[in-house]
């Protein structure tokens, strides 16, 4: 207990105190035969007889690129500290600290063996003073109690990278909790010897909550919450620091027949993250960010001050939703992103919609003989069917839209505004921002197209006549019409 | 400790402007910050942990504000080894009253808190004045008053609006004199700028070996037991902003302001 007490006070405090010397002894651990890591141990180097190269970081969502070395070398990695207000989400300011100025802070990316030179600059306009501990050093603190900096300072320290993986970096300055909520964490990647094997695409990812009076998407100026970030209570759950970061405009981009991997961390402070990307699955996992490979996996567990590495190809085009498969961070928080993929269909793989019909359940033959009787309920009854077979997913059931990521069918001023116009969104997706009953959404319907124009005229017919909506029935001719006067056939729905 | 109301309102309304030591030029005293008496008392010691005695405060004179940036000009007039240019870095680095148009002109900005000054800086200021820098102990007891408590640290929302300013950098540098006084009648302690105290250093900083070995059983061990309240965090946070510095820093968030002692009882007369 007096040991972990002794552990906690020196994350709290610090590059504050140098907690140096551990006051009383531990278990002994025995080193293993092979040294650091599972490989061989690293050599030691003279920095001083080593090429010099200026480190290139990742602004997110980019990755560094890799090293591309075989060779260690002196890498010159400088890290600004930045306090910045701006946005969180749509017309919410928070006071972020940073560094570098984004969330997450600049990837670094060296190879194992490097010597690393780090240089912490804290910013003269700052009012706090910043260190980092990065979990990729070996050493007291991580570095911490060697870059405790003043506003208007820098500071240096080196070290060697003894241990391959990918590691979080973060601020360790009293509150330790509050500088990490505040957005001070990054990831830096320690190459294996052999480097990380070439893919087409690597982005960078990195979860945060964030604690702030305001509920979710509550305007105006939100400033940290300390009595909501100890009772791990976030408003925000977030990827790279801004709720929509990673939506709409700026979703991740991929091709049909690409491998993309992704560097995902957790910079926390509280939450542990279920990574998961909804209509993929992770070929390969760098377990906890190590060189522990696992294989077909649908959820990651990614702890605070932790990252993994996930790998997959992309073989059906279409739009693939990042989640912490905790789901109501996705929906309620913002912890929701995307990678649209571009490509063609792949209907070898994945048909898309093949079957969508009426199911009546224990209703027996007598009532869809009753239904089915009159025309007009036929056509009510299919366009029920295709509604909850399809729209419900994300319009939801009672077409009342879901928080700012879906929006209403129901009473929907932009539907019935311009009956071609639905039309049109169903066959051909619609992409960008719309405005409904007041509200604004940003982000992507797919395109419905593989719907008969049958199914396309009851589906709309009964939106129009249902949930608050009044407005007469389509046509079959109607959709066939507009459907012909569409450029290109779009891409089936995945 | 245990004030009376009526006690904390008389103290408060009392200011001691008067107080002018002798040699001291009129024009000299006139530019001078009142300063207030600030009562006595207690607090539990932050870093000593649980069963630590609290600290103790004896009453003391405090500045109503912060030393402003034209008080502070009028003490290079007459100090000039105190002027930019002329301070050897080892007293005061190169930032030191960096954003001034001149080494002796400040441009405007007269009636606000003047940053940029390092700790030894502030200390020829109010040596000048005939005053000195407060020490921390008295600093923080004077930051736990509100306007109507000696002590408000108890109290969630006094808390919070301390922690909204460590959270929100960058914030214009109001005029002093501005915000509202605490129950000393001293203003803006908290919400404008940091302030350099006598023995900013105590805490965190050891000079030798067998102090570091102190420090590190309080700080290391038990002293993290409680860490856990807003209020503890921040007051932790003013700790660990004063740890990162040395004395010829010179911050554009970092000003000063000075205290006093009383005048020694006088005697009573033995009949």
């Amino acid at each position: 207990m007096r040991h972990w007490n002794w552990i906690w006070m020196c994350l709290l405090v610090g590059g504050a105190v140098a907690c140096g010397s551990q006051p009383e002894e531990t278990e002994a651990v025995e080193a293993e035969p092979t040294g650091p890591g599972h490989r061989l141990p690293v050599e030691r180097v003279d920095p001083d007889t080593l090429p010099v190269v200026e480190a290139e970081l990742g602004v997110p969502p980019a990755a560094a690129p890799a090293t591309g070395r075989t060779e260690p070398a002196r890498v010159i990695v400088n890290l600004e500290v930045r306090e910045v207000t701006r946005e969180i989400a749509d017309g919410v300011n928070y006071t972020f600290w940073t560094f570098g100025g984004t969330v997450p802070g600049p990837m670094i990316r060296v190879r194992r063996g490097d010597w690393v030179e780090l240089r912490l600059m804290n910013h003269p306009d700052n009012t706090m003073p910043h260190n980092i501990d990065l979990h990729a050093v070996t050493g007291p603190g991580g570095g911490a109690t060697s870059t405790f900096t003043a506003p208007g300072h820098q500071t240096q320290f080196s070290f060697q990278a003894l241990n391959e993986g990918v590691y979080m970096y973060h601020c360790a300055t009293a509150p330790v909790g509050m500088h990490v909520a505040n957005g001070m964490y990054g990831m830096i990647v320690v190459e294996p010897d052999e480097g990380y094997v070439p893919v087409d695409r690597e982005y960078y990812v990195v979860q945060g909550d964030f604690y702030t009076p305001g509920e979710y998407h509550a305007a105006g100026d939100q400033p940290f919450d300390m009595d909501r970030a100890i009772h791990e209570d976030p408003s925000y759950i977030l990827f790279n620091g801004r709720d929509g970061a990673l939506t709409g405009d700026n979703a991740l981009a991929a091709d049909v027949g690409e491998t993309v991997r992704l560097f995902v961390g957790n910079g926390g402070p509280n939450l542990t993250s279920s990574f998961h990307v909804i209509g993929e699955i992770f070929d390969r996992v760098w377990i906890e960010g190590g060189s522990a490979v696992s294989h077909d996996v649908q959820t990651t567990s990614i702890p605070p001050g932790g990252t993994a590495v996930v790998e997959y190809g992309v073989e059906v085009p279409g739009t693939y939703i990042l989640v912490d498969h905790a789901l109501f961070r996705a929906f309620n928080h913002g912890a929701i992103g995307m990678m649209r993929v571009s490509g063609d269909a792949a209907p070898d793989i994945y048909s898309g919609l093949e079957v969508d019909e009426t199911y009546l359940g224990n209703l027996g033959a007598t009532a869809a003989a009753a239904r089915t009787s009159r025309e007009e309920g036929s056509r009510t009854a299919a366009g029920e069917s295709t509604f909850l077979g399809t729209c419900a997913t994300c319009h939801q059931r009672d077409a009342a839209g879901l928080s700012t990521i879906f929006p209403p069918l129901a009473g929907s001023d932009y539907l019935m505004a311009d009956r071609t116009r639905s039309i049109e969104i169903i066959l051909h997706g619609l992409s960008g921002p719309v405005t409904v009953n007041g509200a604004s959404f940003n982000g992507v319907m797919p395109a419905f197209s593989n719907l008969t124009d049958h199914e396309v005229a009851n589906v709309l017919t009964y939106i129009r006549a249902n949930f608050g909506n009044e407005g007469d029935a389509i046509t079959d001719e109607e959709v066939a019409a507009v459907r012909a006067s569409l450029p290109a056939p779009a891409a089936g729905h995945p | 400790m245990n004030l009376g109301s009526t006690t904390i309102a008389a103290w408060a309304s009392l200011t001691l402007a008067s107080l002018v030591l002798p040699g001291m030029s009129e024009a000299q005293a006139s530019a001078l910050t009142p300063q207030h008496r600030v009562e006595g008392g207690s607090y539990p010691d932050f870093l000593g942990g649980v069963g630590a005695a609290p600290v103790v405060v004896e009453p003391f004179l405090l500045d109503r504000h912060a030393v402003t940036v034209g008080q502070y000009r009028d003490f290079i007039h007459t100090h000039p080894t105190w002027a930019r240019g002329a301070v050897p870095v080892v007293l005061s680095e190169a930032s030191y009253l960096a954003s001034w148009t001149s080494d002796t002109d400040p441009g405007s900005d007269a009636a606000r808190p003047v940053t940029q000054v390092s700790w030894h800086a502030a200390r020829a200021y109010c040596r000048a004045a005939g005053r000195r820098l407060p020490t921390e102990s008295e600093w923080e007891w004077a930051a736990r008053a509100d306007a109507t408590r000696a002590d408000a640290m108890d109290d969630p929302a006094f808390v919070a609006r301390i922690l909204d300013w460590y959270a929100h950098p960058g914030r214009g540098r109001a005029a002093v004199g501005t915000g509202e006084a605490n129950v000393w009648g001293v203003r803006e302690l908290h919400g404008v700028i940091w302030e350099w105290v006598e023995d900013f250093g105590a805490a965190m900083v050891a000079s030798d070996d067998r102090e570091r070995a102190r420090f590190e059983d309080q700080v290391c061990g038990a002293g993290s037991l409680g860490v856990g309240s807003p209020t503890q965090y921040a007051t932790f946070m003013r700790y660990a902003f004063r740890s990162s510095l040395r004395a010829n820093f010179a911050l554009s968030t970092l000003g000063f302001r000075c205290a006093g002692d009383l005048p020694p009882p006088v005697p009573r007369e033995v009949p």
